[in-house]
C-alpha cells in the first residue's frame, strides 16, 4: 500500500504526483471513530466537570445576561471561511468518489475567499482582537496535566481552573487548523500557476516536476487532514453541551450561566456595556467596563 | 523513455459471445479490463506499453454487435459495426449520407475495414505527450505538457480546456450528434440511452475521460432516428495529410429548408476541444434566416466566440469559422471578406 501515486517524468525521474485517493477514506473513518469513541467516552465514562473556586459574588452579580463573545465581524469571517472550506473540500474530493463536475473554477475561486478571508483574520485578530486568546498559555498546559491526574483516580490532584476565553481543545484545534489550512493555502496559490485564473499567466514550469509533485502530495495531505477537522469541528458544534458556543458563533453572545460555568472571568473578563446600570459601580476583578 | 514497441505486455484474453457475458466480464474485472472493438487505437496503446491492462475483452465475436438494421423510426447500428459497412449500407447512403461521408473520410481503406462505429466515437485523445506516456492530467498527472510556451500544441483545443487541452479526434462523432442520434450503453444498473452529445464530456467533467463510459460499461448501438432523413446534409474535414489523418477540424450540419430559409438545423464541430461541440447558438441564430454566404459569415463570428489559442494552434480559430460559414452558406459561397 503505497500512500503516494508516483509516476515517471519525461526526464526519466520518479516523481510524486498526488497523495493515493484512498487516505480521503481513512480521514472520513477517522471522522467518524472520532465521533464514536467520543461520544462513548462522554456517555459512559466521563466525570462531572470540576473547576477550582474562581470569582467572587460580587462578579457574578455584575455579569449580564448575554456575555458578548465574537463580534459581528468575528461571526462573519468564521461563516464565510466555512462556506469555502466546505466548498472547497466538496469540489476536491467529491469527484474523486465518482461524482462528476465541472469543479476547479469553483475550487480555486472559493480558494481565493479562503485566501482573502485568512489574510483578513491574521490582521483583524492581530490588531484589533485579544490576539493570545486562542493561543495555549502556561495555566492551560497546567490544568491539562491535573485533568489528566483527576481522570486516572488521583483525586488529591488539585481541580483545574475555569477556561479563559477559549478551553484547550479550542486552542489545539485552532492550531491544527492553522498548520492544515495554511499548508494547503499557500501550495494552492502555487497550484493557480497550473491552471487558468484571472490572477497570474499559466506557468507549469514554475518550479520542478519533484517540488511541483510535492507540493501536491502536501496540498493532498492538508486537504484529507481538514476533512478530518471539520468533521469533528462539525461533530463538536452539534453537541449538546456545546451548544451554547455554537449559538455564540450565530448570535455573538452566550448565556451568562454558561459563562460563570464555564469560564473564569478572571481569564476572560467581561466588557459590560456603558449602558448596563452596574457600569458606574466600582470595578472589581474580572469585569472591564466598556464605556 | 524507453519504449519496447511491437512486443504488447501480457495480459489475459476474453472473447465472449455475448453481449451478456461481455458486461458480466467487464463488471468483474473493473479497472483492470480494457475494451477491444477493431483494436485500431487500441493495439497503439498495448504495442508501446502505456497501457498496460490486466484483461483484455474482445468483442469482435459478439454478433449482436455487428451489423445495421432498420428500426421502427430509423437505423441501429451495433457497435461494432465497421465504418465500411455503414459507408457501404444503402440506406445510409440514402438517408443519412452525412454519416456515410464522415466514416469515408476516417484514415485508410484498411483501417476503415477493421475499425468500428462504437471504436471511432470512444477512442482516446491524439495528444503525442499522452500518448507517449508522459505523466499528464489526463494520464492521471498533474501537468499539461502541451499548455505550454515550447509545447507542440499545433492539433490542441482551442474551446473548452480546462488543464487538458487534447481534443476529440473522431470524424463521426460530429456527423452523430447533427443526426441527433442516441448511443445505446449497457450499465450495471440496466439500459442507458444518451443522446450523441452527451455521450462525451470535457475535462473540466472527467479529465482521464473523452465520453462517459465508465469502467463496467459498454456501448452497444447507435440509433438514428428518422428526423433528418433527407436533409441537407454537410460534411468536411480539414487534415494535414488528405489521404490519412486524423481531423485538425471537422463540421457536420443538418439542415431543413423551407421557403429559401433554415427551417431546422444542427451543427457539430470537432477537434477544437476536447469533445465535440453541438454550436446550438448558432443554431439559435440562423434558424428563420436564408442559407447564404452572410448568414455564413455571422455564423461563423459566432461559432468562435471565446475560442482561447494556444501557442502554435490560432490557425483554427479562422479555420473552425469557414468551415461553420462553409456548413451554413454552403461552399461555393465561402469566400471570406471581413
Amino acid at each position: 500500500m503505497d500512500f503516494l501515486e508516483w509516476a515517471r517524468s519525461p526526464w526519466g525521474q520518479n516523481v510524486p504526483i498526488h497523495i493515493a485517493w484512498f487516505l480521503i477514506w481513512v480521514a472520513v473513518i477517522a471522522g467518524l471513530l472520532f465521533f464514536i469513541v467520543h461520544a462513548t467516552y462522554l456517555r459512559y465514562f466521563a466525570k462531572p466537570k470540576e473547576f477550582a473556586i474562581s470569582g467572587s459574588p460580587l462578579i457574578a452579580a455584575r455579569i449580564p445576561e448575554h456575555v458578548p463573545r465574537h463580534s459581528l465581524t468575528a461571526r462573519l469571517f468564521h461563516w464565510i471561511m466555512a462556506v469555502s472550506m466546505f466548498t472547497l473540500l466538496f469540489t476536491a474530493f467529491l469527484p474523486r468518489v465518482g461524482i462528476q463536475f465541472d469543479w476547479v473554477t469553483y475550487h480555486w475561486i472559493a480558494g481565493s475567499v479562503l485566501t482573502v478571508s485568512i489574510l483578513f483574520h491574521i490582521v483583524h485578530a492581530s490588531f484589533f482582537m485579544d490576539f493570545w486568546s486562542i493561543w495555549p498559555d502556561r495555566i492551560d498546559v497546567r490544568d491539562a496535566w491535573r485533568r489528566i491526574l483527576r481522570f486516572f483516580g488521583k483525586p488529591a490532584a488539585p481541580p483545574p481552573d475555569k477556561f479563559a476565553k477559549y478551553p484547550l481543545e479550542n486552542k489545539l484545534y485552532h492550531g491544527a487548523i492553522i498548520a492544515a489550512g495554511l499548508s494547503a493555502i499557500v501550495t494552492g496559490v502555487f497550484m493557480m500557476f497550473r491552471v487558468r485564473t484571472i490572477f497570474f499567466p499559466r506557468n507549469p514550469y514554475l518550479l520542478s516536476d519533484m517540488t511541483w509533485g510535492l507540493m501536491y502530495v502536501l496540498h493532498g495531505l492538508a486537504g484529507v487532514g481538514l476533512i478530518a477537522l471539520i468533521m469533528v469541528h462539525v461533530y463538536f458544534g452539534l453537541r449538546p453541551e456545546k451548544r451554547a458556543i455554537t449559538k455564540s458563533m450565530i448570535f455573538g453572545w452566550m448565556s451568562r450561566d454558561f459563562y460563570l460555568e464555564e469560564h473564569d472571568p478572571r481569564r476572560w473578563p467581561v466588557e459590560i456595556p456603558a449602558s448596563s446600570p452596574a457600569s458606574g459601580d466600582a470595578e472589581p476583578e474580572g469585569v472591564r467596563d466598556a464605556g | 523513455m524507453a519504449v519496447i514497441r511491437d512486443v504488447m505486455p501480457a495480459f489475459e484474453l476474453f472473447q465472449p459471445t455475448s453481449i451478456a457475458d461481455a458486461q458480466k466480464l467487464l463488471q468483474q474485472q473493473g479497472h483492470d479490463a480494457w475494451v477491444l472493438a477493431g483494436g485500431m487505437d487500441s493495439f497503439d496503446w498495448l504495442k508501446d506499453r502505456i497501457k498496460k491492462p490486466k484483461v483484455v475483452v474482445d468483442l469482435s465475436g459478439i454478433t449482436e454487435l455487428k451489423g445495421v438494421r432498420t428500426a421502427a423510426d430509423g437505423i441501429e447500428m451495433g457497435a461494432m459495426t465497421t465504418l465500411t459497412e455503414i459507408i457501404q449500407h444503402p440506406i445510409i447512403r440514402e438517408k443519412y449520407k452525412l454519416l456515410a461521408e464522415s466514416a469515408e473520410l476516417v484514415a485508410s481503406p484498411q483501417i476503415r475495414n477493421q475499425g468500428t462505429i462504437g471504436g471511432n466515437v470512444s477512442q482516446d485523445a491524439r495528444c503525442w505527450y499522452y500518448r507517449a506516456g508522459w505523466p499528464c492530467y489526463r494520464a492521471g498527472g498533474n501537468i499539461c505538457y502541451a499548455d505550454t510556451p515550447e509545447g507542440r500544441n499545433r492539433e490542441h483545443a482551442i474551446l473548452y480546456a480546462d488543464r487538458c487541452v487534447a481534443v476529440n479526434p473522431s470524424d463521426t462523432a460530429p456527423a452523430l450528434i447533427a443526426l441527433d442520434a442516441k448511443f445505446v450503453i449497457r450499465t450495471s444498473k440496466g439500459e442507458r440511452v444518451v443522446d450523441a452529445e452527451d455521450y462525451f464530456i470535457g475535462p473540466d467533467i472527467d479529465i482521464t475521460r473523452l465520453h462517459i463510459l465508465k469502467p463496467g460499461d459498454l456501448l452497444t448501438a447507435i440509433r438514428i432516428p428518422s428526423t433528418w432523413a433527407g436533409a441537407q446534409f454537410h460534411f468536411e474535414k480539414v487534415r494535414d495529410r488528405n489521404v490519412w489523418d486524423f481531423p485538425l477540424l471537422n463540421v457536420a450540419s443538418v439542415m431543413m429548408v423551407s421557403s429559401g430559409r433554415i427551417e431546422r438545423i444542427r451543427i457539430a464541430v470537432n477537434g477544437a476541444a476536447a469533445r465535440p461541440l453541438r454550436l446550438k447558438v448558432v443554431e439559435d441564430a440562423v434558424r428563420g434566416k436564408p442559407p447564404n454566404a452572410a448568414t455564413g459569415e455571422m455564423a461563423g463570428k459566432l461559432a468562435v466566440q471565446g475560442a482561447v489559442p494556444l501557442q502554435f494552434n490560432a490557425y483554427k480559430i479562422p479555420l473552425m469559422r469557414n468551415l461553420v460559414k462553409r456548413a451554413i452558406g454552403g461552399v461555393q459561397e465561402a469566400t471570406w471578406t471581413s
